[in-house]
């Protein structure tokens, strides 16, 4: 008398957190749709926790001469919310909502080395784990910012054991990046569906296998400078001590020449996503698809030689810096061939503003404003006033925050129905986009003027200088909404994920391979996958007489 | 099908990277030493030169491995692999006793800048060959148990593909450490 069936079902739904054996098959899973979930929900967890340590800076910012939090707390706040927003939430869910769509984006099973994928999440996970562990520790948490420029980061003046967790912690998420890098090439390249051709891919996947070459080739550049870092911390070696014949420059190149590309792999997925998202909210294909993946190719090579705007302030003589000032202003242009096809494919489109588009269209207004105010700081004399002041950090969150995690917000909208299999709340998406608009923009506006008026970043408090308060509180004020729309939005996610509308294979009426397929995917994720013979192959299927390509 | 020569090759171009900066910051601070252990007064060229020549003999043995299991010749592919292990393993007793000596004349990472760095490219690389002589042994065990028939095996030509490049990231560091100072 057996209950299991003598004949498997065929469509199995996946395993929820509630089932008896749930949690050990997450634990165990090398189901890319289940890891990419779990690099969705880690990834929230630390950006919450991120979130909450700017709320702390903020608030001890709010008013001059505060003393609500220590210098030396301060110091750690901001070194572990850099960090944390980078390579704990940012690049993490960018290659985390990459692991889940790319295999269904191509028609594919699962990518090419499922058991590496599981090791890139755990590594991620467990390298931020051991990074927050340093908070528990009698010396606290890294509190040398999130660059950790030597010799600061080295005895005698970093006495605390904070940069060595920090360099260990990023050293094994580091690895576990290179790795999903590794794993998506070779699935982009090997694994797509007979049809789709390169030319027939969709934006997000080029733009995932764009920045999967950059993070194999930058990301062991930062690897090298954490084990240097560490050699110097742990056996007094000599790398970047001056005080021995080291080079503390040395160490601002090798991070740099890491940290600039790093910075593009933080927004080409982000990139990614929008031009998923625009052309589906516009009811068009995308205005010069091939102008959008050459020029993202262009960024991925251009971002290589651009590192030393980072240190227009070291010294490096006015040769080197105009060069690296004039290479920099040269990104603006792929970049802005980008924006511009974003905008045509809205042109004559047949707008329809859910949350998604609300989110990408946003994402072009802020990270246009941060893409300007880079390009301001990219000149050498601008940079000389502006920089380690307030200004390069408007600069830094307007690409971020109003460039990448509104992006990231678009896609959370737009794919949270395929993955879960019910839709967000429109009302209380619409309160999280508003708050997060309004917030967002009151919180860093105000900073490009703190900025050029001399405020500088990283102090834990400022004398009282004409209007520094009233700005700083502004900006406070701006953070505690942003708080509030954060709060709005897990609310969302929370009462969505029991009481949802239910969504459907395709509730957007999008049209690339992921929508082919029953939301959330049955775990072969493609019962069969259509015929591919364009860019939009559901579009091709439901309009056979008006197919994308003759 | 995964592609697994295609994630070995992009991998040790990755992997290259990695070396690549240890070596610039090799290069960087060459020359900076006015006192102390350089390459010139604490090397030994040719005695590294002849470890050396074992390292690259492994990578012939190797190649000769995989033609072995190409003619299916299960045997042959057991001395070659073997072989290789042996060739590599005197490679890595030979820095083994280079590093002795130095840290036997307080040459060590702390010493000075050449020291750092000189422990450093030389350290790594040496890991990335213990990885290899550790995946070549499981290799090794594994056709010895029967397996690797042939003609082809994605474990037999990835492995390879990393000895190879561990073979040749020694190449470059032996010119740059050993050759420069000395010629």
């Amino acid at each position: 008398m057996s209950r299991i069936p003598l004949v498997p079902e065929n469509v199995e739904p996946l395993p929820s957190i509630g089932e008896s054996e749930g949690l050990l098959s997450w634990v165990g899973s090398i189901d890319h749709k289940q890891i990419g979930i779990m690099y969705i929900i880690a990834t929230l967890v630390y950006f919450l926790i991120g979130g909450l340590e700017a709320i702390l800076m903020r608030i001890q910012l709010a008013h001059p001469n505060s003393s609500f939090i220590s210098p030396e707390i301060f110091n750690q706040l901001f070194t572990m919310h850099g960090t944390t927003m980078i390579f704990f939430v940012v690049m993490p869910f960018l290659i985390g909502v990459g692991v889940y769509l790319v295999p269904l984006m191509i028609g594919a099973r699962d990518m090419a080395f499922p058991r590496l994928n599981a090791l890139s999440f755990w590594l991620f996970l467990f390298g931020g784990l051991l990074l927050y562990y340093s908070f528990f520790t009698q010396s606290g948490a890294p509190d040398v910012g999130w660059f950790a420029y030597a010799p600061l980061s080295e005895k005698p003046f970093s006495l605390n054991n904070g940069p060595t967790y920090w360099a260990i912690g990023l050293l094994a998420s580091g690895i576990g990046s290179i790795a999903s890098g590794l794993n998506n090439i070779v699935t982009i390249l090997t694994l797509r569906t007979p049809g789709m051709t390169m030319r027939r891919l969709p934006l997000f996947v080029w733009m995932i296998l764009v920045t999967s070459f950059l993070l194999i080739f930058v990301i062991p550049i930062i690897t090298a400078a954490f084990f240097m870092l560490l050699l110097d911390r742990l056996f007094e070696a000599n790398f970047f001590n001056p005080a021995s014949g080291g080079s503390a420059i040395l160490y601002q190149h090798f991070f740099w020449g890491f940290g600039h590309p790093e910075v593009y792999i933080l927004v080409l997925p982000a990139f990614g996503i929008i031009s998923e998202v625009i052309p589906v909210f516009s009811r068009k294909p995308i205005f010069g698809y091939e102008f959008v993946a050459a020029s993202t190719v262009a960024i991925g090579l251009l971002s290589l030689g651009v590192w030393a705007h980072h240190m227009f302030a070291v010294g490096l003589g006015n040769v080197t810096n105009a060069y690296f000032s004039l290479a920099s202003m040269l990104i603006a242009i792929p970049t802005g061939v980008k924006v511009l096809n974003w905008v045509a494919t809205m042109w004559n489109g047949k707008l329809r503003f859910y949350n998604p588009m609300l989110f990408a269209v946003a994402f072009i207004i802020e990270f246009v404003i941060g893409g300007l105010t880079g390009v301001a700081v990219a000149s050498v004399p601008i940079d000389w006033q502006a920089t380690d002041s307030y200004f390069v950090v408007a600069h830094l969150h307007y690409a971020l925050f109003g460039g990448s995690l509104f992006a990231i917000f678009a896609g959370v909208y737009y794919w949270f129905p395929k993955i879960t299999g019910r839709m967000l709340s429109e009302c209380l998406g619409r309160w999280h986009f508003w708050l997060t608009v309004i917030g967002f923009n009151f919180t860093f506006l105000i900073q490009h003027i703190l900025g050029l008026v001399g405020m500088p970043r990283r102090v834990y408090t400022y004398p009282d200088m004409p209007y520094w308060g009233t700005m700083n509180l502004i900006s406070t004020i701006g953070a505690l909404i942003l708080g509030i729309s954060v709060l709005i939005f897990v609310w969302n996610v929370i009462v969505s994920l029991r009481n949802g509308d239910p969504a459907g294979d395709n509730p957007w009426n999008a049209w690339t391979l992921e929508w082919a397929t029953t939301s959330p995917p049955p775990v072969f994720n493609f019962d069969r996958v259509p015929p591919v013979r364009g860019r939009r192959p559901l579009w091709d299927l439901a309009h056979p007489d008006m197919p994308d390509e003759k | 099908m995964a592609n697994n020569k295609m994630l070995v090759s992009f991998f040790i171009a990755s992997e290259s990277i990695f070396f690549l900066m240890l070596i610039l910051a090799y290069v960087n601070f060459h020359g900076d030493v006015i006192d102390g252990p350089t390459a010139e007064n604490s090397l030994n060229p040719v005695k590294t030169g002849i470890f050396s020549i074992f390292l690259f003999a492994s990578s012939f043995t190797i190649w000769l491995a995989g033609k072995s299991i190409k003619k299916k010749d299960h045997a042959m592919l057991c001395v070659w692999l073997l072989a290789t292990i042996i060739l590599g393993a005197i490679f890595i007793f030979g820095q083994g006793m280079e590093w002795a000596s130095l840290i036997g004349r307080e040459i060590t990472i702390s010493r000075n800048v050449f020291a750092t760095t000189f422990f450093t490219l030389t350290g790594f690389h040496g890991f990335h060959v213990c990885v290899g002589l550790i995946m070549l042994s499981i290799l090794l065990g594994l056709t010895i148990a029967g397996d690797f028939k042939g003609p082809r095996s994605d474990g037999i030509e990835c492995v390879s593909i990393y000895w190879h490049f561990v073979d040749g990231v020694w190449v470059v560091v032996f010119s740059v450490i050993y050759l420069w100072a000395f010629l």
